[in-house]
């Protein structure tokens, strides 16, 4: 194998700056991602466990699309097809007047798509918990949204806590779809550093460590985040 | 917006047909790949040798902590430099997949192993079998029967993760319907015609595993 090693390179004048700006793009892009997804994750979770049942079907509707359809054909939706179906006054505004529209449609998709897993794991944590807890809120008096509000959900979201962790972690990892519509983040910058440089083992080596020290601190917190929020002599932390 | 004109789909159809014998060989490849190289991981993990579990574990969790984009980045550029010559992307893109998708798999056969009593290893030992022996007649078996449903949904995942060769400009059923929509100047007609096939797909696998999964806990 004939490679020149110039590990150098990474730490010169523009590459470490590209660098930097990517791993700050993507943990943008992710934190931005993040917001949406277990918002509404959490909305549509709640959904699939109500009553009501046009609301479980509809959320179910949406986790099923939403599941189903690789990120990369979203992505490519929300950037591409969205502004042409829109009303002509919406579609001209997002392609001409929009503000940062590639960041913008990135932290969209990411955040819709992983809503979807987001929604799974909050409704397999509510049907975890024993039914006779929310039948003994209802005999009490409580009404629906005082049961979701005192009873099953302090529960569920501390027992989801480990995987919606590794639906976070994933967020991370999946913001480098960002790049199929032209948002410079990490990988794109070490993919971009190797095609300016031909240092590819120093580039990529850059990016994958970066990614690893970024699951770490994730990884680290949200085991601070579990052990703060533990209910004491309640075991539903342990799986 | 004019009407849509989806006539485009049909006269690419040899290209999109192309494209998705693509993708679905390199699904089947790297399922394949990846559970073999799966399996190893996961008994090198369960082995109760330190250097070999080690080993193992860092593996699946470096694997696990970067994006699969640049997994294919990565074999894309050190496989021609390995070998000395280009190979074309598809052997890179597959390489890429077996070694993403090994960790992957290697957490859901470790899972699928620690499922079966450990009551199976012992009387396979009292019984005179060996190692290979008991893994290969004893625990495998019952442990792939236990994680049928979730190797089948990562399958699923695999699935719409081969999309992610659009990044090498490899052709599989992404990329085409890419190209034709950029040459058709038919954007909306070709997007919407890919999230639909790929939904299709991936719907009915979903449905599979449901079965699957009631069919294991009856």
């Amino acid at each position: 194998m004939n490679y020149n090693w110039n590990w150098a390179v990474l730490l010169e004048s523009p590459y470490l700056g590209w660098l930097a700006g990517g791993a700050v793009l993507t943990v943008q892009i992710a934190l931005s991602a993040w917001c949406i997804a277990f918002g509404l994750g959490l909305l549509l979770g709640v959904c699939r466990t109500l009553p009501l049942r046009a609301a479980r079907l509809a959320a179910a509707a949406y986790v099923e699309v939403f599941r189903n359809i690789p990120l990369l054909v979203q992505m490519f939706f929300w950037y591409f097809v969205l502004p042409e179906i829109l009303p002509r006054a919406a579609g001209d505004w997002i392609k001409r007047d929009m503000p940062d529209p590639e960041f913008a449609t990135a932290v969209l998709a990411l955040g819709l798509y992983t809503a979807s897993r987001v929604a799974e794991q909050v409704r397999s944590g509510i049907q975890a918990i024993r039914p006779g807890l929310p039948q003994a809120a209802y005999a009490s008096g409580m009404r629906t949204a005082q049961v979701y509000r005192h009873v099953l959900l302090p529960i569920a979201l501390r027992t989801v806590i480990p995987p919606v962790t590794s639906e976070f972690l994933t967020i991370f990892k999946n913001s480098s779809l960002a790049l199929t519509i032209g948002v410079l983040e990490l990988t794109a910058q070490s993919q971009q550093i190797t095609e300016y440089t031909f240092q590819g083992f120093e580039a990529f080596t850059a990016a994958t460590v970066l990614y690893v020290a970024i699951a770490l601190v994730v990884t680290v917190a949200m085991h601070q985040v579990e052990r703060r929020l533990r209910i004491p002599g309640v075991s539903g932390t342990g799986g | 917006m004019q009407g849509l004109d989806f006539s485009v789909v049909a006269d690419a159809r040899p290209f999109l047909l192309q494209g998705m014998g693509l993708s679905l060989t390199l699904t089947l490849l790297a399922i394949a790949g990846g559970m073999v190289l799966g399996t190893l991981l996961a008994l090198a993990r369960l082995s109760g040798r330190a250097p070999l579990a080690l080993a193992a574990a860092g593996y699946v969790n470096l694997v696990r902590s970067v994006p699969l984009i640049l997994v294919i980045f990565w074999f894309y550029f050190l496989v021609p430099l390995a070998i000395g010559r280009p190979v074309g992307g598809f052997y890179s893109a597959l390489i890429a997949f077996v070694i993403f998708e090994a960790a992957y798999y290697g957490e859901i056969i470790r899972a699928g192993i620690q499922s079966v009593p450990r009551g199976q290893v012992q009387a396979g030992l009292a019984s005179g079998l060996r190692y290979w022996q008991i893994q290969r007649l004893v625990v495998l078996p019952q442990a792939l029967r236990n994680m049928l449903p979730v190797l089948v949904t990562q399958g699923i995942v695999l699935f719409q993760d081969t999309s992610l060769v659009f990044v090498v400009s490899l052709h599989d059923f992404m990329t085409s319907s890419v190209i034709i929509a950029q040459n058709k100047g038919r954007l909306v007609e070709m997007y919407l015609f890919a999230a639909g096939v790929y939904f299709a797909i991936c719907f009915a696998g979903s449905l599979l595993v449901k079965r699957l999964a009631r069919r294991a806990a009856a």
